[in-house]
């Protein structure tokens, strides 16, 4: 069985949470028993939660001396067998870039959580940003494609970090939690439900760890101390690991398999939430925390009769192209609240035919809702 | 590689990477020796490295589950398999830049915790894969790629730093004096705990011929006369010790 439901680590009840109490909560019930991480602000809480926590499950804990330390850790915990995670923000996150290339290359999955702050630099360590969705993408040298979320509520944190293992194992691909400062801190009510459904990792002994007959496919994965003698690199290597540094056909055909497996899939991973774009004239294309406010401004001005909609972006990699080709082709104007200079509607613009107006804010606040309302309002005055 | 000790190699493997003449190949054959008068079963090891010529002794060559990581994070990554998987018997095998200049905070951690990791750092005292730059490890005066007029700064004494972030066993031998490093690597394994084992191993090729050692057999020849062991440099005087090279067991395994 791929995919199985086992029982909930904590009793099926409402819990009244931190978003990053959850990302902790839904780890665990994901399964992921190993996790490493360094201090800083705003996801502290993730591994204070899960050092606690750990006991209760018998999962490894370690604070590491670097957060490049607490990938590296990672990823030989994962090849020993176990499922792992890190969380970080900023600073850290830059720290991580190198691991997460090898963990791209050598196919290793795991789970990253980002707690968004306001940078570049150390910049504001308390406040709010989303300023490292297009490190999340690009961060690590070379071409290579990654899964990232963006939750914006703190049922999302539990779920999508559920979620993001599977995704992981599935793909054999790190993933992202793109959370930010204020979906981290918040505190809200969420369900925790009696059964989890998680992917087990595909085993088949003997067969190559590092390829298969097809340009998209995903080799399964053996662990250390089960006999297979692996051999794991990140250099460039056929199916079996041996390096062939020089080889341009090995070459080719590796990187482009590890960005097809993604690619190739992205209609399976790619989720949105559509509200009222059939007869939207504007719509609104929003993510994460500030999707809370677009969604408050669009049923504000909805009561008003003003043909607004809104779509969230629930992954923001690999990027919604398709959705966003078609809305672009329908409606009038699209809307890009953003808390940064403009990272995701340069997405939104390669795809979109029709105009597309950005609102960017790095203040270390959050969008409010009557920010957008004002903002919608002279667009649909001026249409 | 002598043929009794084939079986620990991968059948893929034809011949070593190495330059002829390097200390490294000697460093493999040494480390295997050790494994094979254990004989512990290469389906419990695990070799770590990091990027450099002495990361290439275990990967691809070793007939074992090997992981050759980042430049300098062997140590972290070896610390994830280690502890997610206690019964993995988890060595490092990786050279003195990788270990202790970009990877030098990942050791004293490692050391400092005590995590239970055999850690064998092939010293060369130049950057071998790079061109031979100067390494934190070159001596004094050292001309490399990067000090055509000598190194300025000291090397560090790894086997005091290792010491210091309090790891329970530390030794260090050269590739010239096999019988004693085959020991000490006996006794690494078998000891519980964070073991460090630092290796002379010569590279003439980036360190000898800029240093007046024009060959290998100089570099081997530079090494005998002037490793001397703790017992005997307790007999000489500081000007005596200048260029000498200090070996032995610096702690061993009774902490
Ligand atoms: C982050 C990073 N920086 C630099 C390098 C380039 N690099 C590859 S090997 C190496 C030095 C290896 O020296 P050492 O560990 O002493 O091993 P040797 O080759 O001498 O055996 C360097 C600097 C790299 N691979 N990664
Ligand atoms: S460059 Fe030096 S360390 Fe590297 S293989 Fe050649 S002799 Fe050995």
């Amino acid at each position: 069985m791929k995919f199985e439901e086992i029982a909930s680590t904590l009793p099926p009840r409402t819990y009244y949470f931190s978003g990053n109490e959850a990302v902790a909560e839904g780890a665990i019930a994901a399964n992921c028993r190993y996790y490493a991480g360094y201090p800083i602000t705003p996801s502290s809480e993730i591994m204070e939660r899960i050092s606690i926590r750990f006991k209760d499950v018998n999962g490894v804990f370690m604070q590491m001396e670097d957060e490049l330390a607490s990938i590296c850790s990672v990823i030989g915990a994962v090849w020993a067998g176990a499922k792992a995670m890190t969380a970080t923000s900023g600073p850290g996150f830059s720290l991580m870039q190198e691991g997460i290339g090898y963990a791209a290359l050598t196919e290793t999955p795991l789970v990253i959580v980002n707690i968004q702050r306001a940078g570049p630099g150390t910049g504001q360590a308390t406040r709010v940003a989303s300023g490292d969705l297009m490190q999340a993408k690009w961060g690590s040298h070379g071409d290579y494609h990654i899964i990232a979320l963006s939750p914006w509520s703190v049922q999302e944190m539990y779920d999508q970090t559920i979620e993001a293992f599977n995704l992981a194992e599935q793909y054999r691909v790190p993933v992202f939690i793109m959370g930010d400062e204020a979906t981290g801190h918040l505190r809200e009510r969420i369900e925790v439900k009696a059964k989890v459904k998680v992917f087990n990792r595909i085993k088949k002994l003997g067969a190559p760890p590092f390829g298969t007959d097809q340009v998209d496919g995903i080799p399964p994965m053996p662990a250390f101390g089960e006999g297979e003698k692996l051999l794991v690199t990140g250099s460039t290597h056929n199916e079996f690991g041996f390096r062939k540094t020089d080889d341009p056909l090995v070459h080719s055909k590796l990187v482009n398999r590890i960005n097809n497996k993604i690619l190739n899939n992205q209609e399976r991973i790619i989720k949105t939430e559509s509200y009222h774009l059939d007869d939207a004239e504007v719509i609104v294309v929003s993510y994460g925390f500030t999707a809370r406010s677009s969604l408050y401004a669009m049923d504000e001005l909805r009561k008003e009769g003003k043909k607004v909609g809104l779509l969230r972006l629930k992954t923001i990699w690999p990027f919604a192209d398709r959705i966003i080709h078609q809305i672009g082709g329908k409606a009038k104007k699209i809307f890009v609240p953003e808390m940064n200079r403009g990272q995701i509607i340069g997405e939104i613009m390669k795809y979109a035919a029709c105009e597309v107006i950005p609102y960017n804010q790095t203040d270390g606040e959050i969008i409010h809702p009557h920010q957008i309302i004002r903002e919608l309002r002279y667009l649909l005055n001026n249409m | 590689m002598a043929r009794d000790l084939e079986e620990y190699l991968r059948p893929e493997v034809k011949s070593t990477p190495f330059c002829p003449g390097c200390g490294h190949g000697t460093l493999m054959n040494l480390i295997l020796r050790a494994i094979d008068e254990l004989k512990v079963s290469m389906d419990e090891m695990l070799f770590v490295s990091g990027i450099g010529c002495a990361a290439w002794i275990p990967s691809p060559n070793f007939n074992a589950d090997t992981l050759h990581t980042l430049h300098g994070r062997a140590i972290a990554f070896a610390t994830g398999a280690k502890m997610f998987n206690p019964k993995l018997k988890v060595m490092v095998i990786s050279g003195d830049g990788d270990l202790t200049s970009i990877g030098g905070n990942h050791l004293i951690h490692a050391a400092r915790r005590n995590i239970d990791l055999t850690v064998i750092c092939a010293n060369n005292m130049i950057y071998g894969m790079t061109g031979g730059q100067v390494a934190s490890t070159s001596p004094l005066g050292a001309i490399s790629s990067t000090t055509m007029e000598g190194n300025i700064y000291r090397p560090f004494d790894l086997c005091k730093l290792v010491l210091g972030a309090g790891a329970p066993y530390v030794a260090r031998y050269s590739v010239t004096q096999p019988l004693s490093l085959v020991g000490a690597i006996k006794k690494s394994l078998t000891t519980h705990g964070f073991t460090f084992i630092e290796v002379l191993s010569p590279c003439h090729t980036q360190f000898g011929r800029r240093n007046r050692y024009d060959s290998p057999s100089d570099m081997l020849k530079m090494l005998m006369e002037n490793c001397v062991s703790k017992e005997q440099a307790e007999h000489l005087s500081k000007e005596e010790l200048k260029d000498k090279i200090i070996t032995g067991e610096f702690s061993d395994g009774g902490a």
